[in-house]
């Protein structure tokens, strides 16, 4: 390992609250998720119409990037295929999953819905983001029982070592019915760890994410 | 067929979750597909599942599916022409 990396920056939404770098951006207690992010995307004026279109999980994945880049010019600093993404969560796509076998449970009223099929893998909320961004880099998602900071961490710097990747968006999001959570972070590869907040190791990580827990 | 293109702009707003629109901003002539709504292939299946769920109707070839889901109006004479409005 030639490179540790940095974190920039990180965001967080967690019990209708959004966080970025420890800061409160936005908060709207007591509401079902899918209200609260509508109203997260209308509150920060984010102009991309698809949104009304994507899965639950891929909305909260939206928006937390969304939110994690806003104002910081830091993709702008890396060619599109030197950046990646780097998602984690233990339900993968279920909730939209069970939405689609709802769909075509009746036999005898047999219409499943192609927009919602289309979310049936988590790692759509990943081609959303990557659209959105213009991000060409390599995408993975995986899926856990709980979140693995050491994985995620090893596997990014392995990237970042064989010159496969610059940065990367990384983290946890995920969604199980009323239970969701979201905890990611740009991570850079440099030598010089004063530019971001924190170090890019595993400690740090999981104590980014046991802070939003 | 205005009652009929009011409905279907309700039903298109609902099947491809456009909420953030309201009925008078579909014009019923302009294309769905590209310049119009920006609809995408994905739209494009689900409005053909609107046509077979709601009225019974079923495309049968792509090119007949471009005349049809051309705009709300040429839907809407689609299902009228088969006697389904």
């Amino acid at each position: 390992m030639t490179n540790s990396g940095i974190i920039s920056r990180f965001c967080s939404i967690h019990d209708n609250t959004v966080v970025v770098n420890h800061r409160t951006e936005f908060s709207h207690p007591n509401e079902k998720l899918e209200k609260f992010l509508t109203r997260v995307y209308q509150h920060f004026a984010i102009p991309y119409p698809k949104f009304y279109k994507m899965d639950i999980l891929s909305k909260l994945g939206f928006l937390s990037v969304e939110l994690l880049l806003r104002d910081t010019g830091l993709l702008e600093k890396y060619e599109g295929h030197k950046t990646g993404i780097m998602l984690m969560n233990a339900s993968s796509s279920l909730d939209t999953d069970r939405r689609h076998q709802e769909s075509i449970l009746d036999r005898a009223n047999y219409f499943p819905s192609p927009a919602i099929f289309v979310y049936t893998l988590p790692n759509i909320m990943i081609g959303e983001i990557s659209i959105r961004h213009k991000i060409t880099g390599e995408g993975t998602f995986f899926v856990r029982e709980r979140f693995d900071a050491s994985f995620l961490v090893s596997y990014i710097r392995q990237l970042f070592d064989t010159g496969i990747l610059q940065c990367s968006i990384a983290g946890w999001i995920e969604k199980n019915g009323d239970d969701y959570e979201s905890v990611i972070y740009f991570v850079e590869k440099t030598d010089s760890p004063m530019d971001g907040i924190a170090n890019f190791d595993a400690a740090t990580i999981q104590k980014i994410y046991d802070k939003v827990k | 067929m205005e009652q009929l293109i009011q409905k279907l702009k309700e039903e298109i707003i609902d099947a491809l979750n456009l909420s953030e629109m309201n009925p008078e901003q579909i014009d019923e002539k302009a294309p769905l597909f590209v310049d119009g709504l920006g609809l995408d292939s994905i739209d494009a299946l689900e409005l053909t599942v609107l046509l077979e769920k709601k009225y019974g109707l079923r495309i049968s070839t792509a090119e007949e599916g471009k005349k049809v889901l051309y705009s709300v109006r040429s839907m809407a004479e689609f299902i009228t022409a088969n006697g389904k409005a």
